[in-house]
């Protein structure tokens, strides 16, 4: 089976200061993997390397089978990226924002409009999809938020405290979306180091300013 | 990888049907403009332009409204971070590029259609002007909207937003600026317009149009990255 993941060292500095000190892990495909640490110990700094948001400052990163940053452009629409902002645009709908992306991801006609409401009704979404994002709640758009980041069935999910502002309810619809699934790979970013354990098959915890290595779950 | 028009297509459409829904730029750029104008009619105690006086004023009064629009090009970007998602989709970024510099185009151009009118209204004694002076705005448009969408994609990360792209678009606007007011100045004469050398800087306005598109097309996708 190939890695779904693997990094050697992975550095990242901002100006002197180092926001990831040496990460290593191999991740293999359909495994999970869940980030743990402090604030501002480099989690979501992680998370934006990996989606290829950020290049790396030093060592060796491989994101399904691409080397980063060189080949970052062969795993663009292959990765789902669930971040703090819903990366939604506020004055269209959430029927609107999954369009857009729908077709940025080259899903177009009858098949983007049956994949949007699929989504929709899998998030519990289906009734204020027409209400522009702007006027929703921030549980509301963090649902938006898990419809676009599942849109494109991506083989890579990065998901930085995917429950945020999510009711129970919500967390359950959520969890059909975004949990474990055959062939696919996924990063977690928690800080309840409880929250995700059973799900993920390896955990990585991240100190300020130090080398972290993955270990089994 | 997604068809280039597709994203281009996307990317401007979701431009357009934004701006249709708020409002933000367009009206704003227009009300500066036909306030310029107000302003330059008392405060030159004149009923008439021409020739360079003419050119300068409408050219002037239409860059610094560009700066208005220019300025929030990329705004809608960077709340929520939407952005982000864009970069990770699989195009070519040079669409990117393509779709924002024809937004500020069609906002730039719509500007016109509403402000020149009122110029003319203002200041000239006969519509005679306007269609070639159409035909080099659109040029001198065209030339704006990609240097305009260089330096707000570079400001919009900056705090200092509302000071940078003025101050670093404006003096890259200066050859833009002479070509424009050159090619104009003649057709905003005293006894009608007359095309001397306006042939020469329509020419010199599709080179500088030319090489801030090449420009954009190659560096656009280094403003992208982090």
């Amino acid at each position: 089976m190939t890695e779904a993941i693997e990094l050697r060292g992975l550095r990242r500095e901002y100006g002197e200061r180092a926001a990831l000190a040496g990460v290593d892990l191999s991740l293999r495909r359909g495994e999970s993997l869940l980030v743990l640490g402090p604030n501002g110990a480099g989690k979501t700094t992680l998370l934006r390397v990996l989606a290829t948001l950020l290049r790396p400052s030093g060592g060796k990163a491989s994101v399904l089978g691409a080397a980063l940053p060189g080949e970052a452009w062969k795993v663009r629409g292959r990765i789902g990226l669930l971040g703090h902002d819903a990366l939604l645009y506020r004055d269209l709908s959430g029927r609107e924002n999954l369009r857009f992306h729908a077709r940025l991801h080259g899903i177009g006609g009858d098949d983007a409009e049956a994949r949007i409401d699929e989504l929709l009704g899998a998030a519990g979404m289906a009734r204020r999809a027409d209400d522009r994002v702007a006027e929703l709640s921030a549980g509301m758009r963090q649902r938006i938020a898990v419809c676009r980041c599942v849109l494109h069935e991506p083989e890579l999910l990065l998901l930085d405290e995917p429950d945020s502002n999510l009711d129970a309810e919500g967390r359950e619809l959520a969890q059909g979306l975004i949990g474990p699934a055959p062939g696919r790979s996924r990063v977690l970013v928690s800080h309840d180091p409880e929250r995700f354990r059973a799900e993920s098959d390896q955990v990585l915890r991240l100190g300020i300013g130090e080398a972290a290595g993955a270990a089994a779950a | 990888m997604t068809p280039t028009r597709v994203a281009f297509s996307a990317l401007l459409g979701k431009d357009l049907r934004t701006e249709l829904r708020t409002l933000q730029s367009l009206p704003a750029m227009a009300l500066f403009a036909v306030t310029t104008f107000v302003i330059f009619r008392f405060g030159l105690d004149r009923t008439a332009l021409s020739g360079s006086l003419a050119a300068g004023v409408l050219w002037v009064t239409l860059l610094f409204a560009a700066i208005l629009g220019i300025n929030r090009l990329f705004v809608a970007e960077r709340e929520e971070g939407g952005f982000d998602a864009v970069r990770l989709a699989p195009i070519d970024r040079t669409a990117v590029f393509a779709a924002k510099a024809a937004a500020l185009l069609v906002y730039l151009v719509a500007l016109e259609l509403i402000t020149v009118p009122i110029f003319a209204i203002f200041f000239l004694d006969s519509a005679a002007a306007l269609p070639p002076l159409a035909l080099a705005l659109l040029l001198a448009d065209l030339g704006l909207a990609a240097t305009g969408t260089l330096i707000s994609s570079m400001a919009v990360n900056s705090r200092a937003r509302d000071l940078l792209t003025p101050l670093v678009l404006l003096p890259l606007a200066v050859p833009l600026s002479i070509a424009t007011t050159g090619a104009i100045e003649p057709l905003l004469g005293v006894g009608g317009p007359t095309y001397e050398r306006f042939g020469t800087w329509l020419a010199v306005l599709g080179l500088y149009d030319l090489i801030f598109l090449l420009v954009g097309y190659a560096v656009f996708d280094f403003l992208l990255e982090d």
